[in-house]
């Protein structure tokens, strides 16, 4: 196991690598320039030079990115060209308010896409099924800021029970944990938790279906098995395959969807990437990025370990 | 107050049918009725199709409810097996009747260690705790003769070799004690050199324990190692049956001749093996003829015309063919 551990972490390095590498570029084969943003339209060349030279766009790129790189590994993403503030602490705080509502809308999207994806399986060819399963490929397929907004006219303005938008009646940094608070919290995390549900399910509903059909499961019934006792089984096997899907999944919220953070105004990563990307915001864009790919490759770590202790077929691989 | 007894069955199947249903209805078993006494091996000989597997799900009713038809009389240690309710029925599956199954590869659950799953056995029939439960599955790893038991209890069924799984599967059959002991082709997905191991292994603890054993195969040389006596299945009926030594020695059925024929012992070098030719029938239909006519060398009109009859030749010996009725006859 402890070898196994080893050697995740070990393959984790040159993807690490390659991602911030991918996301250094990938910003500079955007067209346009981040300064022509700051800069007055009427700025002289000596300006321009000057300025490009404090943000360091005017060394070659290896160079540019070594620099970046080795600051980036002690924590220093660089300034804000829109704001000025360090991004670090700006991805930081986006990271936290995406987390909030990512991990909520996993958790409710993992429970419920189990729970359909279970009852489809096992009652496979049933009108139960047809119901789940077409409760899975709508949460897939919705537009979800429409879902969103629909969620908004609802939930807010007809009935009232929720608030619209926004992270808290002080905004994000005087978050507590009360129902205040957490009420904003609600639809966003409902709307998000919509396409993992659709894919848990999916997911899940195979697996079951698989599993059920292998040898083994009359076996369990020879030996004296009753349906709970199955079930058991069933969860064990299914287990490693649909945690690796919500692992996933969370990966992807992470990102936070720019869509559903819009419209509820959530403070999050997605909202920051959309700024980032309107005001060309290069530093923060790229650290967003970054972070946001790192996040994902620890996941998918975390994932994989988890998958070795649940499965032990996994461990020998 | 020592009257002798004559035994009672610890199986007993009375005009067993099986018939699934689907796009197209397939008659698996058509009227079987054999009987196994306490403590003795029969062994059920046919080639794939012929409803010997069937027969032996259903003594464990494991064949997907919904889609089967079940008829006929089923009785094991006195239990009316297709009328138990699903309580009494997982009760009675692992502790009365329990099954050793083809590929252990496959009917081993993959996640979880062979130690929890044989005590998962014992557990649910016995009412102990987990630890004693797997104590006692250490010793029937003993008992089956793993090599390092207390290592393999932990071991997950991929860690496994084939034949070692297979000694697993048996110690999980005989978690709960079992009086009877489904065998379905236990040896098949083995080695050649590891089947005559286990072969020998099932027959001991069969004896050793006093169990009653179904023994499922389409290798007649296994089916002889292991059997006391022998039923011929073929297109889902019960052909003939005997002691080993009578099937052997005097089969009476064409279909008995033609596999006994078709074996190598005593083929030459060179020679082609004697083969029955044709295939057997599809059993879309329930059967109103002789199944084995359409590949009978000795046919007569009257084997296509209806069914033949149940010849009795002796004690538990009985041949479904006009031949042997002919024989009899003409004996008398």
């Amino acid at each position: 196991m402890l070898k196994y551990l080893a050697k995740r972490i070990l393959y984790v390095m040159p993807v690490a690598f390659g991602v911030s590498l991918f996301c250094f570029l990938l910003v500079h084969i955007a067209p346009g320039d981040p300064l022509t943003s700051v800069l007055p339209p009427d700025a002289s060349q000596a300006m321009q030079d000057e300025l490009r030279k404090i943000y360091g766009f005017d060394r070659p790129l290896p160079v540019q990115f070594g620099l970046w790189l080795m600051k980036a590994l002690q924590g220093d993403l660089g300034t804000s060209i829109a704001t000025g503030r360090p991004v670090a602490a700006e991805v930081w705080r986006a990271v936290g308010n995406t987390l909030l509502i990512a991990g909520l809308a996993t958790v409710i999207g993992f429970l419920f896409g189990c729970l359909f994806g279970f009852v489809a399986g096992y009652f496979r060819g049933s009108y139960l099924d047809k119901f789940a399963s077409m409760l899975a490929v709508l949460g897939v397929s919705v537009p979800h800021y429409w879902l969103g907004m629909v969620m908004v006219i609802v939930f807010s303005v007809q009935l009232g029970w929720l608030p619209p938008g926004g992270a808290g009646p002080g905004g994000s940094a005087a978050w507590i944990w009360n129902w205040e608070h957490v009420s904003y919290m609600i639809l966003p995390a409902i709307t998000m938790s919509v396409i993992p549900m659709g894919i848990i399910a999916r997911t899940v509903r195979a697996l079951v279906a698989d599993i059920l059909n292998q040898e083994f499961v009359p076996a369990l019934r020879a030996k004296g098995l009753m349906d709970f006792g199955v079930f058991k089984h069933v969860v064990k096997n299914a287990a490693p395959t649909a945690l690796a899907v919500m692992g996933l999944q969370l990966g992807y919220l992470l990102g936070g969807s720019i869509l559903i953070e819009t419209v509820f105004s959530w403070p999050g990563t997605g909202f920051l990437l959309g700024n980032a990307i309107f005001q060309r915001d290069l530093p923060l864009l790229q650290g967003t990025i970054l972070l946001l790919a790192m996040f994902f490759v620890g996941l998918n770590v975390l994932v994989d370990i988890l998958q070795g202790l649940l499965d032990p077929r996994v461990r020998r691989r | 107050m020592s009257t002798p007894q004559i035994p009672t069955p610890l199986v007993k199947i009375e005009n067993l049918t099986v018939r699934f249903r689907g796009a197209q209805t397939v008659h698996a078993v058509n009227g079987v009725s054999l009987t196994l006494e306490p403590g003795k091996v029969l062994g059920i000989l046919g080639e794939s199709g012929s409803g010997k597997s069937v027969t032996l799900k259903t003594l464990l009713r494991l064949l997907p409810e919904s889609r089967t038809d079940i008829g006929g009389k089923v009785s094991v240690d006195g239990r009316d097996v297709l009328a138990l309710n699903p309580q009494d029925l997982a009760d009675y599956r692992g502790a009365v009747t329990s099954m050793i199954f083809q590929d252990p590869a496959l009917a081993l659950d993959p996640v979880y260690t062979v130690g929890e799953q044989i005590a998962e056995a014992i557990v649910r029939h016995e009412k102990t705790s987990m630890k004693a439960a797997m104590a006692r599955a250490l010793e029937l790893l003993e008992l089956v003769r793993i090599p390092s038991p207390a290592r393999r209890l932990k071991a997950y069924p991929h860690e496994m070799s084939g034949g070692m799984r297979q000694r697993a599967m048996i110690a999980l059959a005989l978690a709960a004690r079992p009086k009877l002991l489904l065998a379905d082709e236990p040896t098949t997905a083995l080695d050649a050199t590891v089947q005559i191991q286990i072969l020998l292994l099932l027959r001991q603890l069969q004896r050793d324990l006093d169990m009653g054993m179904l023994f499922v195969t389409h290798d007649i040389g296994v089916a002889v190692e292991v059997s006391d006596r022998l039923a011929v299945m073929y297109a889902g009926q019960i052909v003939e049956t005997g002691t080993v030594r009578e099937l052997i020695r005097d089969p009476q059925h064409p279909y008995t001749k033609g596999l006994l024929a078709a074996n190598l012992h005593g083929a030459k070098k060179g020679e082609r093996l004697e083969a029955i030719p044709g295939a057997p029938p599809a059993l879309t239909e329930p059967p109103d003829a002789c199944s084995f006519a359409p590949r009978c060398k000795f046919v007569q009109d009257r084997c296509r015309a209806a069914l033949p009859p149940a010849v009795q030749l002796g004690e538990g010996r009985v041949v479904r063919c006009i031949l042997a009725e002919q024989a009899l006859v003409a004996a008398a």
